[in-house]
């Protein structure tokens, strides 16, 4: 009798949703704790995120950069390391584009945009050659080498914000606004074009570019050659140099591309919503971008997905904190926790017991 | 006789009923800082003047503790979308959000504090914390007795020089010899918020010889206080009376109303008599003031309570003139 393996469906598709059920057990039981109904906080958390344009609206804003930083952990992943550096490139990506928008307000806004946006994903890239040379030329740990990178990003950031490149006038650390040519449209102002009527929320163009940018990852790594190599690389480097593949340089070139996406991510929140680069505004999207990677698993399909999952945790648990005062900002990191632990870091606690169970019912009539 | 009395009775009935008609339904909201709601001093003392206009009135309000900078526009463009009305956003950083959600609501009342936004539907209050400054300042001098005090500021801001200024000035006009060490915790918002980089910045002050610290940090100054009561030296808190934290080791606080301005702009708001426009409260508008309570009492001697009610006789009559910081980026004495 040989074990069937558990078809995709389940692994990819029961398996995340048994994890989130927990997740969700999890937090309301904190949340009884405080005496607070968990199923009518549930309930507001959906609603706040799903139930209306406006909510719907802040959650695929909060998606679009989840998707990018998601895709980012996820391409490195396939070459086989671990880029958490998402936060500092991200914020690097901010520098980019606002040092192209500060700098060319004079050109018109077909070539001037193009290239704000190009700025971030270069600048992201930028920020994390160093530390992907040393990875691949001279074994430095890329998890040790990109997390304080993330430290020199966020110190360069403040440096720069609270001195050269801040707006006259102002206290907080924050640059001066760009011309309009150089911000993306939002979600409303793109509809009314169409005529159609749509309520304003911070859900801009990016949102297409990472939808774009999923399918790209999507083609490049199953579909290229390249995409081949990394796959090799990260799978037994051993191994691909038999092929013909230097593991180094593809380490390098998928750490770029993953510096890229992750630079990307400031489209979004700069480019898109702010229209100025402000201080710490990736609000820790790089880091749950590893938590969407993993609960992706590494798919483009599989991150969409959750990074919808995340944006709908971030707007909703901002309507619960708005709606409930007694579940504090605190409360809500909680919520989220649990989702990551049980989601991302404990993913393969009820694989193997639901992989066995599916076995025992489904497994065995065929078998027998 | 009796029916004047009659007819007095009924118009002062008529009368309230009128008032009670021309009071408006308000639906007010607050939106702190990154320091939190409960940090002692600034934010906390915003959410004071809400607490005692819920108390006066009965009518609830509703507030939200942003988590990171990204979130000033959702929380303000939130509370506007639920139709809370008036909206008051709690310190200068909100600025650029408030430009933008103000502008989308143009029929919702907006109130910032420590900074401006010119339209038409938003109130703009700010105050002049050097006059405050320099009366804790003169307080400060002279209890000083080893000539030394310190200043703790939060972020390195115009705004907290201003405090460190006035102060300054207070101290040198109480004795002229005695000197300031003045430390910034900061450069970002976060400089509100690290009462351990405030404690270890007081413990250095004391170490250089300051036997006086006053903070200007929000909710850093818990660390600042906390060393000064410690490390044997007077600490001055800021902002709300923060003269109980440490009964006795606290000389005074500087007393930035945020509770009066966020109260009167509730009340107007509900009186009908609520007003756009810039707002400058100083010590003669009853903006700014040192505490005075049953727990610094024993701090402050004849000498110093004279000096300090004169100090503040005459700013509010003109005679004395406390430079500000903003006014030209710089500061006469240090």
């Amino acid at each position: 009798m040989s074990a069937r393996p558990a078809p995709l469906w389940l692994i990819a598709g029961v398996v995340p949703l048994v994890n989130v059920a927990v997740a969700f057990l999890a937090a309301g039981l904190v949340i009884a704790l405080i005496g607070e109904n968990p199923l009518e906080a549930l309930q507001i958390m959906l609603r706040g995120a799903l139930g209306s344009q406006y909510g719907l609206g802040y959650t695929l804003y909060y998606t679009t950069s989840f998707i990018f930083t998601g895709l980012a952990v996820a391409v490195a992943f396939h070459a086989g390391h671990f880029n958490i550096g998402g936060e500092g490139q991200a914020l690097m990506g901010g520098l980019g584009a606002a040092l192209v928008a500060l700098s060319l307000p004079f050109l018109p806004w077909p070539i001037l945009l193009p290239l704000c946006v190009l700025g971030a994903a270069l600048a992201g890239a930028a920020w994390v050659l160093i530390p992907a040379y040393l990875q691949a030329y001279r074994g430095s740990h890329i998890v040790i080498t990109t997390i304080m990178f993330n430290f020199l990003a966020a110190t360069l950031l403040v440096y720069l914000l609270v001195g050269p490149m801040k707006m006259a006038g102002s206290m907080a650390p924050e640059t001066a606004r760009f011309v309009p040519g150089a911000t993306l449209p939002l979600m409303n102002q793109m509809a009314a074009w169409f005529g159609l009527t749509l309520t304003r929320t911070p859900l801009n163009l990016s949102f297409v570019f990472a939808i774009l940018a999923a399918i790209m990852v999507w083609v490049l790594i199953w579909r290229t050659r390249l995409g081949y190599a990394i796959r090799t690389v990260g799978a037994n480097p051993d191994a691909a140099v038999y092929a013909g593949i230097s593991p180094a340089r593809i380490t390098v070139i998928a750490l770029l591309i993953s510096g890229g996406l992750a630079g990307l991510m400031a489209t979004n929140e700069i480019l898109g919503v702010q229209g100025r680069l402000i201080n710490e505004f990736t609000a820790g999207a790089g880091f749950v971008g590893i938590a969407v990677a993993l609960m992706g698993r590494g798919h483009p399909f599989g991150i969409v997905l959750a990074a919808l999952l995340f944006g709908v945790l971030y707007q909703g648990g901002a309507e619960l904190a708005f709606d409930k005062p007694k579940i504090t900002r605190e409360m809500i990191i909680v919520i989220q926790g649990f989702v990551i632990l049980f989601a991302g870091a404990l993913e393969m606690m009820f694989a193997d017991r639901i992989a066995s169970l599916y076995q025992r019912f489904a497994g065995q009539p065929v078998s027998a | 006789m009796r029916l004047k009395t009659l007819a007095l009775a009924l118009a002062g009935v008529a009368m309230s009923a009128v008032a009670a008609i021309a009071q408006q339904a308000v639906t007010p909201a607050v939106v702190y800082d990154l320091g939190g709601k409960f940090d002692k001093s600034f934010n906390e003392a915003a959410f004071n003047g809400a607490e005692r206009f819920k108390r006066e009135s009965g009518i609830d309000y509703r507030d939200f503790e942003i988590q990171n900078d990204a979130q000033r526009e959702q929380a303000l463009r939130n509370f506007a979308q639920r139709g809370q009305n008036p909206i008051i956003a709690v310190g200068f950083s909100f600025r650029a959000a408030l430009e933008n959600v103000a502008k989308e609501f143009p029929n919702t009342r907006f109130a910032i504090i420590d900074s401006g936004v010119d339209l038409p539907n938003v109130q703009s209050i700010r105050f002049r914390e050097h006059e405050g400054s320099y009366l804790v300042g003169v307080l400060a001098g002279l209890a000083t007795k080893k000539n030394t005090v310190g200043f703790v500021g939060g972020m390195d801001i115009p705004l907290i020089r201003r405090f460190a200024c006035g102060f300054v000035q207070g101290v040198k006009v109480a004795k002229p010899g005695v000197s300031v060490i003045q430390n910034m915790t900061g450069t970002t918002g976060a400089a509100f918020r690290d009462p351990v980089r405030g404690g270890e910045l007081a413990r250095g002050q004391i170490s250089q010889g300051a036997d006086v610290i006053y903070h200007a940090s929000g909710a850093t100054g818990i660390g600042v206080l906390q060393a000064a009561a410690d490390g044997g030296a007077l600490g001055i808190g800021v902002d709300s009376n923060q003269n109980g934290l440490h009964p006795g080791k606290v000389l005074t606080s500087m007393l930035k109303r945020v509770d009066n301005a966020v109260h009167t702009s509730f009340t107007t708001a509900r009186a009908g008599t609520w007003k756009a426009g810039t707002s400058v409260l100083g010590l003669a508008e009853g903006g700014v003031d040192w505490a005075d309570d049953s727990n610094n009492a024993p701090l402050i001697t004849a000498e110093m309570r004279a000096a300090v009610t004169k100090a503040s006789d005459d700013i509010k009559a003109g005679r004395v003139v406390v430079h500000d910081f903003m006014s030209n980026q710089a500061c006469p004495v240090q």
